[in-house]
């Protein structure tokens, strides 16, 4: 005779019923998991992502300023005119900036973290890294135009190095320069690259530890200098984290429209654009054709990303 | 003779643990030489301070004379075949073995030309283009050992490289590697902490323990003349008598070994050294079945072969008897 304690529990027949059918059908069970997020991925995400492709093609009467349900072109030709694709250009060539910056600065850190760290520095540079997310983006924003600002604590630096007037000639260079740090295209350089790195550092850091140790001892065995490991087998295994970096910090600088407006010269963003252009203006159509060209300037960068093997690493 | 590497009195530190404790030896030119000990024994930190991917903390490594200690992997005239073969993930198998001549600068038809041949004499011509993933462990293991060797090197490293692999294989391998050598005439300085691979490949074997060395010896010598007691118990089995009982037996407390296979049953032999004890356990082992014996507190293990002992001439659990073993075949060990 079976004891008590050792009888299966007796449930809910139901309830019973419905377990052993789960056990049997595993794709029952994984459809009822995916169900969920997947509506949410394919209504809320991809549903209001086609709505706006849709309203792209929409035609915008600038004299009534008026928006007709007519299906046109015009919005997207009209993103080559000069002062649009000047627009589009600017944004793109502080998106390369930006990632290029923040790879380099990122790489000897998340190097150092990875093999160098002691435990204990490890969660220091963590920490480190992670704390400026904690703050919001905004308040670090307006923090940097004091820090940018003429009575700020940069220029009080340099002064005191003595180095004030080579700030003054730095900024008196075209395209980077501007009347003060913080008007100019190098200080919204800068909050840029400060507010991006962590993304950046991140999956570098990620990467890094996947390589193993003995692979770099191997090169060296092999005859590799330094430099040579770092080029031939160090650099195209961490390559995959770098572009996973660096698509957090093109795209979200292709995207950003608080620190365009908050920092640097005047002159409009992607981002600011159609902020302009949903708000004040109310010419939907356009603004979200230009939410189009972030989306495509990302697929290129992905597709030369592919070709350059970033993603058969392992 | 021509020395290959020559480690005077090399210790290296992590902090307060000594993982290799004032260390020399000295390995000849051509020679097979096996690194052998349990693991944490400092046999691999001996390796890798030979390949320069660490450096003593006290002491000298000379490589053909030159002093290594200081210097970098990239300026050694050794390869290495890793434990786990650390092949390139990222490159094809060709590449991979062409590795080491492209980073000397070695054009690329010449490079391709001789990684060909170092992919032929391991039987793997046909994977140049495959990538290790598609590989299996005995594939990968020679595509490693393939790249360590087409550069030349005049010395050859080798991490425990049959460690990952199975019995048949390794086996297989063994003999691959000693013929290997015996065609290349390198030197092969090879760690291990299985004794049977030690034993049959090498022409000298250095017994680690605790980062020191314990017997650096001819296989032979070291299974039939061990030092000490960690080379007797290490190398091969032994029962090793110390204490009160070799008071008992030799009338000093030096203690000594003596392998099972040398110990007999009395019947009536002359000239031999007896003990008796109780049958505690009977193992059988087809050919041979091996018999402890409580001696004194102390268990005795001896084989009998099966063909010479019928089971009912055998022993029982239990039954009193008598050993004996000629006095020859014990070995004093150091105290």
């Amino acid at each position: 005779m079976q004891s008590a304690s050792n009888a299966l529990p007796t449930a809910n027949p139901l309830l019973r019923w419905f377990g052993n059918t789960l056990f049997r059908k595993n794709n029952l069970l994984l459809f009822l998991l995916l169900t969920p997020p997947l509506l949410w991925f394919g209504v809320v995400y991809l549903g209001s992502l086609f709505a706006l492709l849709w309203q792209s093609f929409y035609t915008f009467d600038s004299f009534s300023m008026a928006v007709s349900h007519d299906l046109t072109l015009e919005n997207y030709r009209s993103l080559f005119d000069a002062t649009n694709l000047d627009i589009i250009l600017r944004t793109l060539s502080m998106a390369i900036a930006v990632t290029l910056a923040c790879a380099v600065i990122a790489f000897p850190i998340a190097y150092y973290m990875t093999r160098y760290g002691s435990h204990a520095e490890k969660g220091f540079f963590y920490i480190a890294v992670m704390l400026p997310m904690w703050a919001s983006y905004i308040v670090k924003t307006y923090a940097w135009t004091v820090i940018l600002s003429q009575q700020g604590i940069l220029y009080w630096l340099f002064n005191h190095l003595g180095l004030g007037s080579t700030l003054n000639h730095v900024l008196q260079l075209p395209i980077i320069g501007g009347n003060t740090l913080a008007t100019s295209n190098l200080g919204r350089f800068i909050v840029f690259t400060y507010i991006w790195l962590p993304f950046m550092i991140l999956p570098i850091q990620a990467a890094l530890e996947r390589v193993p140790t003995n692979l770099l001892q191997a090169s060296a065995d092999l005859g590799a200098r330094p430099a040579q490991t770092f080029r031939n087998i160090l650099f195209p295994l961490v390559f995959p984290g770098v572009v996973a970096g660096s698509i957090f910090t093109f795209s979200l600088t292709l995207g950003d429209y608080i620190i365009p407006q908050l920092i640097g010269p005047s002159g409009l963003y992607i981002g600011t654009m159609v902020y302009t252009m949903q708000g004040s203006v109310g010419n939907m159509p356009l603004a979200a054709a230009f939410t189009v060209v972030p989306i495509v300037l990302i697929f290129i960068y992905l597709s030369l990303a592919r070709r350059a093997g970033a993603f058969d690493a392992f | 003779m021509v020395v290959a590497v020559e480690f005077s009195a090399v210790s290296r530190h992590y902090g307060s643990v000594m993982a290799v404790d004032d260390v020399t030896i000295s390995v000849a030119e051509g020679e097979f030489f096996s690194m052998l000990g349990p693991s944490g024994s400092g046999k691999t930190t001996c390796l890798r301070l030979i390949a320069g991917f660490e450096q003593p903390s006290y002491g000298s490594i000379k490589i053909f004379g030159k002093e290594a200690a200081g210097t970098p992997p990239y300026e050694r005239e050794v390869n290495t075949v890793f434990q786990d073969y650390a092949l390139f993930p990222h490159m094809n198998v060709m590449n991979n073995v062409a590795y080491g001549l492209h980073v000397k600068g070695i054009a690329k038809p010449e490079s391709y030309k001789r990684a060909e041949q170092a992919l032929e004499q391991v039987a793997l011509g046909e994977y140049g283009q495959r990538k290790p993933g598609e590989l299996s462990g005995g594939q990968r293991q020679r595509v490693a050992l393939a790249r360590a060797l087409v550069n030349e090197p005049r010395v050859l490293l080798l991490d425990e490289p049959l460690g990952a692999l199975d019995l048949k294989l390794r086996e297989q391998m063994q003999m691959e590697l000693k013929t290997l050598h015996n065609k290349l005439g390198i030197t092969f300085i090879y760690v291990t902490h299985d004794q049977g691979e030690a034993l049959s490949m090498s022409d000298r074997v250095a017994v680690f323990n605790r980062g020191r060395i314990e017997q650096v010896d001819h296989p032979r010598n070291l299974y039939s003349q061990p030092k000490t007691s960690f080379v007797a118990d290490f190398v091969g089995t032994s029962n090793i008598i110390s204490g009160y009982l070799a008071q008992q037996i030799t009338g000093n407390n030096q203690p000594f070994s003596i392998r099972p296979e040398h110990i007999n049953i009395y019947t009536n032999q002359t000239k031999v050294l007896k003990v008796n004890g109780e049958v505690a356990d009977i193992l059988y082992h087809g050919a041979t079945s091996k018999i402890e014996v409580a001696v004194a507190g102390q268990l005795l293990s001896m084989v009998l072969s099966n063909t010479e002992f019928t089971e009912e001439q055998q022993p029982q659990i239990g039954q009193k008897i008598t050993l004996c073993w000629s006095q020859s075949r014990m070995v004093m060990l150091e105290n």
